[in-house]
């Protein structure tokens, strides 16, 4: 028994070490953005804070069934006692105590990586924003300040707070870029907020995280962290390009399609991430700054929807 | 005439299915050929089918769990094979289509017909030996409950050759699952035989909490009551609570399918968030509800195999209680990326961590059952060692995962699959096999072979972590569940390590299937045999019967005068079984039929309304209701069994036992 656990447990135990030590290039371990590096930083912590009893129980496991096998004839036997106050003070108040600093950990991170909670590192820059749409099965980003879109690519500078509001037009997805931070769902009908910052340049895998059907594993974007420089130019290409995204070719976009490739739009429709939202809410769509709902005059609610 | 139905749905166009179907038709035909060559059919349907004997029906139920074990793990390898293949452009052997199929099935049929079937069969089989009764406390439901549940399964598999099943993941979250979606009928497939196999479960719930509280032998007050009954105690309310919640969500689900109701979809007032909170209310008990009967048989295990009482008795039954409280509290942590607000979230993820803390202080207690005893390595103490062992990682990466922040990175990435299949894998299903290796004996009177025990255990402990220990690198690496494709060479050679885990899985399988027929060819030998009832030198009432218990399970019913009563008897050398005593009439329920053909009415409801076919649903729904009411009004329900035959089977047991003393 022995001689067959304790490699498989080193081998484990290795294992284990390398998620924490050897994984950095591992997109969890290996972060871009504030976001990523504090939920990466939370992770460990936790996960270490954790094998103060985990290690223990797994060691004592293999050591008390070899030490009391029924052979070793030499090992004290106590066939009645079952109760000791001790010990149940102790393997209570352990865990209880790791278990206590884990919640205040979590009380704080909770507030402290919010989404929906502006970064506080980088208040002093002025946030870019950016709309998302999930569709059927690809993402739209709209920006709103420059009027441009584009389908399965999204840029922005580093070091500069990005404020994305999330939806969908289609079924439930989440909206996830692993190496910059957390993820959010793309709902219907409902915005969700999203914050996060790139503070390397880089290309990064962007994904859909909640599977939602035929073409989800293919809804996949990049996103794009660069220079300022860079950033303005990658602007100026996107309104460049021929098509034009308004009410009337729309639609077409929102129409399932499998593997879209990245597409630039150098004019988006105002307010169309609005219309969208309102479409599946009697035209109504709520301002996340004052709470307030809006009416949206609107082309879109005059249109087919899907149903 | 047949509402959806038409030729065009029978896949023969798909080889694999084809495959399939030639397979389980040969397969059929020929346990139907040797059942007929045998002249089995009687027996089969008087003494099983018909049958409302609670170790019967534990029998059958665990039966159907092997089956949908096997069915479920067909499953789970063609997917790990797929994403093994389908890298950098190859996409595998398994498109969309089936491949979303296959992972919504594999969920739905490993908790509903696999975990759950498997649960119920063992709590049927040893929780009224357990507390000294003689039956549970309403026989006929608990034949009912078993065919719900089978003709559940039965449709879940109709699913594969006529028509197609949900491709919405096994909770089909709406609205994927809403008609705008999924205009098929893979989802109704789902909703009907979820909600149908869900009858028999809230049924069995109901049963079994009646049962303990109602029909524990004298002297069993609740803290003399063992652990393994505690937790079924404790799983029976929680099924009570939630599976009602799983009935109202299918059913609203159902509705905006069926008559064009809005309570889910995008539009019309519809709100999917509302679907997600309300089936994860059901959802995140169930898990409990798996569990905690792991936990029961780990207990009884422990302590047999130590050779001494379980270590904190009283702390292992509280522990079991607030489990039992705080799994009704913590089902936002399914959702932490809906955008609740950032105290909700840490309202839910500390509740959930908090469960950590009784199912810590459970690992302490099997630990310090083991310290200062005399640990045989028997086979089953190898699954219930592993488990620790297992199961301690798994709740780790839980309490990571209820960490809101943590898990707004590791949120349905494959790091969730690998957590919930460590304590699935590890907790229950280790849990449920160590039980069945400990029981099995008291169910047929013969020991369970254990060389191929300890194969199939340590195929399924190494196969484990080679399938699921990638899985959790691969959540690291980014990797989103329910992935059909990919291109990222990163992670490539970790999906490759999980095939060649389910492989040694699949060969652990094989070892078990091998342990039962090997067990069965060898059960006449005296080294297998179990001539006394307590082949273990075990410390609860059931071993104090004989193997297999007779059908009335007691002959005279035991007085409990200490907590684990028959190690009490046996050290003060009482006679539990008060052997050669003045017996009484017994009082037992008949055999009914009336279960089987509720089930298989409510076969044919599911099916038609799955298809539309509403004049056949009405012939089900009628048929239902008119077995109900010719049950409900036959009086002629129970007998009585004579002093005399009890007095014959007694003492014929005794003679098995002077026998087995005199050859030792």
């Amino acid at each position: 028994m022995k001689k067959k656990i304790l490699p498989r447990l080193s081998s484990l135990l290795c294992l284990s070490s390398a998620f924490l030590l050897a994984g950095c290039d591992w997109a969890l371990f290996d972060p871009k953005g504030t976001v990523g590096v504090q939920e990466k930083s939370l992770i460990l912590t936790s996960t270490y804070a954790m094998l103060l009893v985990v290690v223990p129980v797994i060691v004592l496991t293999l050591l008390f069934a070899w030490q009391y096998r029924q052979s070793n004839t030499s090992a004290e036997y106590l066939p009645k006692w079952s109760h000791s106050n001790k010990i149940e003070v102790v393997i209570w108040v352990v865990p209880s105590l790791i278990i206590l600093f884990l919640a205040v950990l979590t009380y704080q991170t909770c507030h402290s990586l919010d989404p929906y909670r502006p970064l506080e590192e980088e208040a002093n820059v002025k946030p870019i924003h950016v709309e998302v749409v999930a569709l059927d099965w690809k993402w739209l980003f709209i920006y709103p300040d420059e009027g441009i879109a584009t389908v399965n690519q999204v840029a922005f500078p580093v070091n500069t707070p990005v404020d994305f509001r999330i939806t969908s037009d289609a079924v439930m997805n989440s909206f996830f870029i692993p190496q910059l931070g957390s993820q959010i769902y793309a709902m219907a009908g409902m915005q969700t907020q999203l914050h996060l910052v790139a503070n390397t340049a880089g290309n990064y895998l962007g994904e859909s995280a909640n599977f939602s059907g035929r073409g989800f594993s293919d809804m996949r974007f990049r996103a794009l962290a660069m220079s300022n420089d860079d950033y303005a130019a990658w602007v100026q290409k996107v309104k460049a390009a021929s098509e034009q995204l308004d009410n009337s070719n729309y639609p077409k976009l929102a129409a399932p399609s499998e593997a879209n490739p990245v597409e630039y739009f150098s004019h988006a429709e105002p307010g169309l991430f609005d219309q969208i939202v309102a479409k599946y809410n009697n035209g109504m769509v709520m301002d996340k700054s004052t709470g307030k709902m809006l009416h949206v005059q609107s082309a879109m609610s005059d249109m087919n929807m899907k149903e | 005439m047949l509402g959806k139905l038409s030729w065009s749905d029978i896949p023969i166009d798909v080889p694999i299915l084809v495959g399939t179907f030639a397979g389980a038709a040969i397969a059929g035909l020929a346990v139907l050929g040797l059942i007929t060559y045998y002249g089995k059919w009687g027996y089969l349907w008087k003494e099983w089918l018909t049958s409302v004997d609670h170790k019967r029906l534990g029998v059958m139920y665990i039966v159907l769990a092997l089956v949908a074990l096997f069915r479920g793990f067909a499953d789970a390898i063609m997917m790990r094979s797929q994403l093994a293949l389908a890298y950098a452009g190859n996409p595998g052997y398994l498109p969309p289509h089936h491949y979303d199929q296959i992972f919504s099935a594999h969920g739905t049929i490993m908790i509903f017909f696999m975990a759950m079937a498997f649960m119920t069969g063992l709590m049927n089989v040893i929780v009224p030996l357990q507390i000294g009764a003689r039956d549970v406390a309403f026989p006929f439901l608990n034949s009912l409950s078993f065919w719900m549940t089978t003709i559940s399964f039965v449709l879940i598999n109709i699913s594969l050759f006529i028509g197609e099943f949900s491709q919405c993941g096994w909770l089909a979250y709406p609205p994927l699952s809403e008609q705008q979606f999924s205009p098929g009928v893979g989802v109704d497939y789902y909703i009907w035989a979820v909600q149908l196999s869900g009858v028999g479960t809230l049924l069995t719930g109901v049963n079994f909490f009646t049962t303990i509280v109602k029909m524990r032998a004298p002297g069993m007050t609740f803290m003399k009551m063992p652990v393994f009954t505690w937790t079924i105690f404790c799983t029976s309310v929680l099924i009570m609570l939630s599976f009602p919640i799983l009935t109202v969500a299918l059913g609203l689900l159902g509705l905006d399918r069926y008559l064009g109701m809005h309570f889910f979809t995008n539009d019309g007032g519809g709100n999917q968030m509302l679907y997600l909170s309300v089936i994860w209310g059901w959802g995140h008990p169930e898990v409990y509800i798996l569990v905690l009967p792991a936990f029961g048989a780990f207990s009884e295990i422990t302590q047999t195999f130590s050779r001494k009482p379980l270590f904190g008795y009283n702390t292992m039954v509280y522990a079991t209680c607030s489990i039992m409280v705080l799994s009704m509290l913590v089902w936002l942590h399914h959702f932490f990326t809906m955008g609740a607000g950032a105290n909700v979230n840490a309202f839910f993820g500390i509740m959930t961590m908090i469960i950590a803390i009784p199912t810590g202080v459970k690992i302490f207690n099997w630990l310090f059952t083991m310290y200062k005893g005399r640990v045989e390595f028997h086979a089953t103490m190898y699954w219930v060692i592993g488990f620790m062992i297992t199961f301690t990682i798994g709740g780790m990466t839980g309490v990571m995962l209820a960490i809101p922040a943590a898990d707004f990175v590791l949120h349905n990435s494959l790091f969730v699959i690998a957590h919930f299949h460590n304590v699935i894998i590890g907790g229950v299903y280790f849990g449920y096999v160590a039980a069945m290796n400990f029981w099995f004996p008291k169910a047929f009177g013969f020991k369970l072979n254990e060389a191929w025990g300890k194969r199939a255990f340590w195929l399924w402990f190494v196969g484990f972590y080679f399938a699921f220990m990638p899985l959790y690198v691969l959540g690291f690496e980014g990797m989103t569940r329910r992935m059909n494709h990919y291109d990222n060479p990163e992670w490539y050679p970790w999906l490759l390590v999980a095939e060649a885990g389910a492989v040694m899985i699949a060969l652990g399988i094989v070892c078990q299937l091998t342990q039962l027929y090997v067990s069965i060819r060898d059960r006449n030998l005296a080294e297998n045999r179990d001539l006394t009832g307590d082949p273990w030198n075990a410390r609860t009432l059931e071993w104090s019967t004989s193997s297999p218990p007779p059908f009335y399970n007691f002959a005279v019913v035991p007085v409990v005068h200490d907590l684990d009563a028959f190690a009490h008897d046996k050290e003060a050398g009482i006679d539990t079984r008060a052997a050669g005593s003045n017996y009484q009439p017994i009082h037992m329920p008949k055999n009914t039929a009336a279960g089987f053909f509720v089930g298989m009415f409510s076969l044919i409801l599911g099916f038609a309304a799955v298809w539309w076919i509403w004049w056949l649903a009405a012939v089900g729904l009628i048929g239902v209701i008119a077995t109900v009411i010719a049950r409900s009004s036959n009086n002629d329900v129970d007998y009585y069994v004579p002093a005399s035959e009890v007095a014959r089977i007694e003492n014929e047991h005794t003679r098995n036992l002077l026998a087995a003393q005199a050859a030792e």
